[in-house]
């Protein structure tokens, strides 16, 4: 997605200087009030007021996920009253969950500007070395680690391929989605295998309270990858790599390193979403599972993840997948063919798409525009450097 | 620095590169495009690796396998392209690969708050009034970016701050701007390299200018006893050394 400015922001940004905008439309958007008030004034901390935020587009474009959430309750609630029904909301979350752990591992791909196209394969590979191990009597703790570690190995090759030997992520993982997809065939020598065990029955109907043991599973690694991401510094270099590749390097940080830790954890966390769709469906099939593979990507960018890496949160993906399981929920109460569910699914992607496409950032001049016309009373008396703060600076 | 010599394939980028530096001066590399200035600096800063020669730093050989070698030993870069990310604010951006974290191994947390207040601690005693560290980077100027990537080569109690053409994207305010800190730096007693095609600039700031020339290190004078005359006609191979 490129930034473009929208039709207004030429005419209302005066502080900023024409050939500034104009210089840097190509891969920024041009200034406006709303962004260079804020710079000026509370930029960006804290300290943002709410007012602030709610008349940022950005803030907006963010929340795509949540809005379109809102919206579609309130649609379906109206079309058909049991939609928002305590029975049916436990059963979105339930069949969510498996989309927002795979949502999980997908976002830290995505957010260093990567894609994993074999995240769902690698889940069906997973799937079927489970029911081989259940199906050779292995006990279910040994049929959980083998699953997890068949899912795990496939993001492991991609790291390694995309990470060291330095091929492109799109090539790399279409090659593994092919590769898993074709592997789970032949463990599985193309048969599904019925699983029954009361630990993954359970597993799949129980829960604490009312909340099922998926939607635990899921909420779980959701906080464990908000934390991962956003407080470590294996987090923030995930979020360097993405955002600029050389200031990642100039730092220090390996690059490859970081490559080979997202999609071993993308492929880890397929594992886990391969434990619970054997538990959902009672058998473990070498069925392709593409409707995962877009839905997962689907999320992360309905969540206002950036595909060019760099900006990236756990709660947009997450909202992101619950508002498709919504999608496909309240359209199969409102009675619509299930066969209008993919071309639903492709516009709210398209159109949350669209909403980025004209969300406002604060600009990235070329050329620093001279003379600070707008702050004039806000410059330091004692240094050159306009100060941001209304009291002169330290020195 | 002895004998540097490094070529591409067939390219010989640097020919028995010699040079010095010295602590609390500006020295600055001036030179045609191409003449190997950037290589030189990215052998310093540990980005590429010397086919021959050596590098010697604190009256020590050194080798930096890798930028963070480099950065290690106290020698931090500002790279003509600045190397922050915009998406991560000014406090992540400053202290990147840097980070403070709490505990250890594998379950180590982020200090944030500590980050933020060193952050600020830094941007303040440099006077580099950024908007605020918890900014993201891409909402800055020009030159409070640049202030910022010299702040964060500044910060970390380094001893040679390289700075690979910091005010070519600059206008002429932000100019100035830069060139105190580069005053600053070196009334800290840090040694500051510089590379500019700025003479004005090069002659108004550095103590000492070395001149290259396809790949060579043709000359080195001390800046109050040359003149610009004398500099571009070393660039140029008009005057010998």
């Amino acid at each position: 997605m490129t930034q473009t400015p929208t039709p207004s922001a030429g005419r209302r940004a005066p502080t900023s200087d024409p050939t500034t905008a104009t210089s840097s439309a190509g891969t920024t958007t041009a200034t406006t009030t709303a962004d260079t008030s804020a710079a000026a004034t509370v930029p960006g901390g804290p300290s943002q007021s709410w007012t602030h935020r709610l008349a940022d587009p950005s803030f907006w474009a963010d929340w795509a996920a949540l809005i379109g959430l809102v919206v579609l309750c309130v649609i379906f609630q109206i079309g058909n009253s049991t939609f928002l029904n305590i029975n049916n909301i436990q059963a979105m979350l339930v069949a969510a969950s498996i989309l927002v752990v795979l949502s999980l591992g997908q976002t830290f791909v995505i957010a260093t500007a990567g894609i994993d196209l074999s995240i769902a394969s690698a889940m069906t590979l997973g799937a079927v070395c489970f029911g081989s191990a259940f199906g050779n009597g292995q006990p279910l703790w040994l049929c959980c680690v083998v699953a997890v570690a068949g899912s795990a190995s496939v993001g492991l090759v991609n790291g390694l391929l995309i990470g060291v030997a330095g091929i492109t992520d799109f090539i790399v993982t279409l090659g593994t989605l092919s590769a898993a997809a074709g592997a789970a065939l032949v463990v599985s020598n193309g048969q599904p295998t019925t699983i029954v065990d009361r630990f993954l029955l359970r597993l799949s109907t129980d829960g604490i309270g009312r909340i099922g043991w998926p939607v635990l599973v899921a909420a779980a690694l959701a906080v464990l990858s908000h934390v991962v991401l956003f407080h470590t510094r294996f987090g923030t270099h995930v979020l360097a790599v993405g955002g600029s590749k050389e200031a990642a390097t100039a730092t220090g940080i390996s690059v490859g390193r970081i490559k080979v830790a997202v999609y071993s954890i993308s492929g880890t966390v397929a594992g886990v979403g391969a434990i619970l769709l054997v538990a959902r469906i009672g058998a473990s099939e070498p069925a392709a599972n593409t409707a995962f593979l877009l839905n997962s990507v689907a999320a992360v960018v309905l969540g206002g993840v950036s595909l060019f890496g760099g900006r990236a949160t756990i709660i947009g993906p997450v909202l992101g997948a619950l508002l498709l399981t919504a999608l496909a929920n309240g359209l199969t109460l409102l009675g619509v063919s299930e066969f209008y569910q993919p071309i639903a699914v492709g516009v709210v992607v398209v159109v949350a798409a669209l909403i980025r496409r004209f969300q406002k950032r604060a600009p990235r001049p070329l050329l620093p525009p001279e003379a600070p016309r707008a702050l004039p009373s806000s410059r330091c008396e004692t240094c050159p450097w306009p100060s941001a703060r209304s009291r002169p600076c330290a020195t | 620095m002895r004998d540097l010599s490094l070529a591409f394939g067939p390219v010989q980028a640097l020919r028995d590169v010699n040079l010095q530096l010295q602590p609390g001066e500006v020295t600055a590399i001036v030179g045609d495009n191409g003449a190997g200035k950037s290589t030189v600096v990215r052998c310093i800063s540990g980005i590429h690796k010397a086919d021959s020669g050596e590098i010697e730093y604190d009256g020590s050989p050194v080798s930096f396998h890798n930028p963070e070698a480099a950065r290690e030993a106290g020698i931090e870069t500002v790279h003509q392209n600045l190397a922050l990310v915009d998406d991560l604010t000014v406090w992540q951006n400053l202290y990147l690969n840097r980070e403070i974290v709490h505990g250890i191994g594998p379950v180590a947390l982020l200090d944030r708050r500590a980050m933020r207040k060193g952050a600020q601690e830094m941007v303040s005693t440099l006077a580099v009034n950024v908007p605020a560290v918890s900014s993201r980077v891409r909402r800055l100027s020009g030159g409070q970016r640049q202030a910022v990537a010299i702040c964060r080569a500044a910060g970390f109690s380094s001893k040679l701050v390289i700075m690979d053409e910091p005010t070519a994207a600059l206008g002429v305010q932000e100019t100035a701007r830069v060139e105190e800190l580069i005053v600053r730096l070196k009334s800290e007693g840090r040694a500051v390299l510089l590379i500019s095609h700025n003479f004005a600039q090069v002659l108004r700031l550095s103590d000492h200018v070395w001149v290259m020339r396809a790949g060579r290190c043709v000359a080195g004078r001390r800046t109050a006893e040359t003149s610009g005359e004398e500099i571009v006609a070393l660039i140029t191979g008009a005057q010998a050394a």
